[in-house]
């Protein structure tokens, strides 16, 4: 795996339905094309919603990890 | 875009852990490099009650952060959301200033169609939606027009209540009439009536 650094994080914990989205939909806005934004989240809907955000956006779902009730999700800006 | 059936799960944070170690290793079908083929989308915002308004500015500001092409029409009671919230009464003739005194503007000042205890219900609503971190309908809308989502008044309803373009909120688009919707449901727009 390539090492790019994570540049943009989009603290979204504590956040409920539609706010994490809007607020990485917000950040990537402002980024790089190939760069990586990092966002946590605590809201259990938001497994489905990224992956449906990314389908409809074109971003990429690099990875994502769950640790004890925090997503993490490691998106790539198209 | 494809939608899996929801399974009968008796434990959701089993669920949720399942799907995400399933999600780990991309479905080539649905890999991000291709993104979905986009339709717009076009809600009519009919209702001037809290919780309908709540439902329309999350589906639109959602759309918006999808970058999905959304529109919304406002039409009848709908149109009292996007009225600026510091008019009081809107009207040129006695029955439209007095429509305006009996159930006040604003997207600030929504009622709910259920347990609205003169105002009591709303005001709850509000609190505990500031406890779980939800935004209002009024951020929402914000974000939603922040995004690119167009919001569109109708003119009959504008004419009925007596409301001119200084009466609503900045940033609304032309008034049009229901024409232009059935125009845009028949060229494909997805619609959904609220």
């Amino acid at each position: 795996m390539e090492t790019v650094e994570i540049t943009t994080k989009v603290d979204a914990r504590g956040l409920s339905c539609p706010m994490p989205i809007v607020r990485t939909a917000q950040a990537a806005k402002l980024m790089a094309s190939g760069t990586l934004l990092e966002v946590l989240a605590t809201d259990p809907g938001s497994i489905k919603d990224f992956a449906a955000w990314c389908r409809s956006t074109g971003n990429e779902l690099v990875d994502q990890s769950v640790d004890g009730a925090v997503y993490r999700f490691v998106i790539r800006r198209k | 875009m494809t939608m899996t059936a929801e399974r009968p799960a008796p434990d959701p944070v089993q669920a949720a852990i399942a799907d995400v170690e399933g999600l780990t290793s991309p479905d080539p079908a649905t890999d991000a490099a291709e993104p979905a083929k986009l339709h717009d989308i076009l809600l009519i915002n009919y209702s001037g009650e809290l919780e309908k308004v709540w439902a329309t500015m999350l589906l639109a500001s959602t759309a918006g952060a999808m970058q999905v092409p959304c529109r919304v029409f406002v039409t009848f009671w709908g149109l009292q959301n996007f009225v600026k919230d510091e008019k009081r009464i809107t009207g040129k003739n006695w029955m439209q200033k007095m429509l305006a005194m009996m159930s006040r503007p604003g997207i600030s000042h929504r009622p709910l169609s259920k347990m609205n205890f003169m105002g009591m219900g709303p005001w709850m609503m509000g609190t505990l939606a500031r406890q779980q971190k939800n935004a209002s309908p009024k951020e929402l809308l914000q974000i939603a027009q922040e995004m690119g989502v167009e919001f569109i008044p109708c003119q009959m309803t504008m004419d009925m209540f007596g409301l001119t373009r200084d009466d609503l909120i900045e940033g609304m688009g032309e008034p049009v009439g229901a024409a232009t919707v059935i125009g845009l449901m028949s060229e494909g727009s997805s619609p959904l009536f609220i």
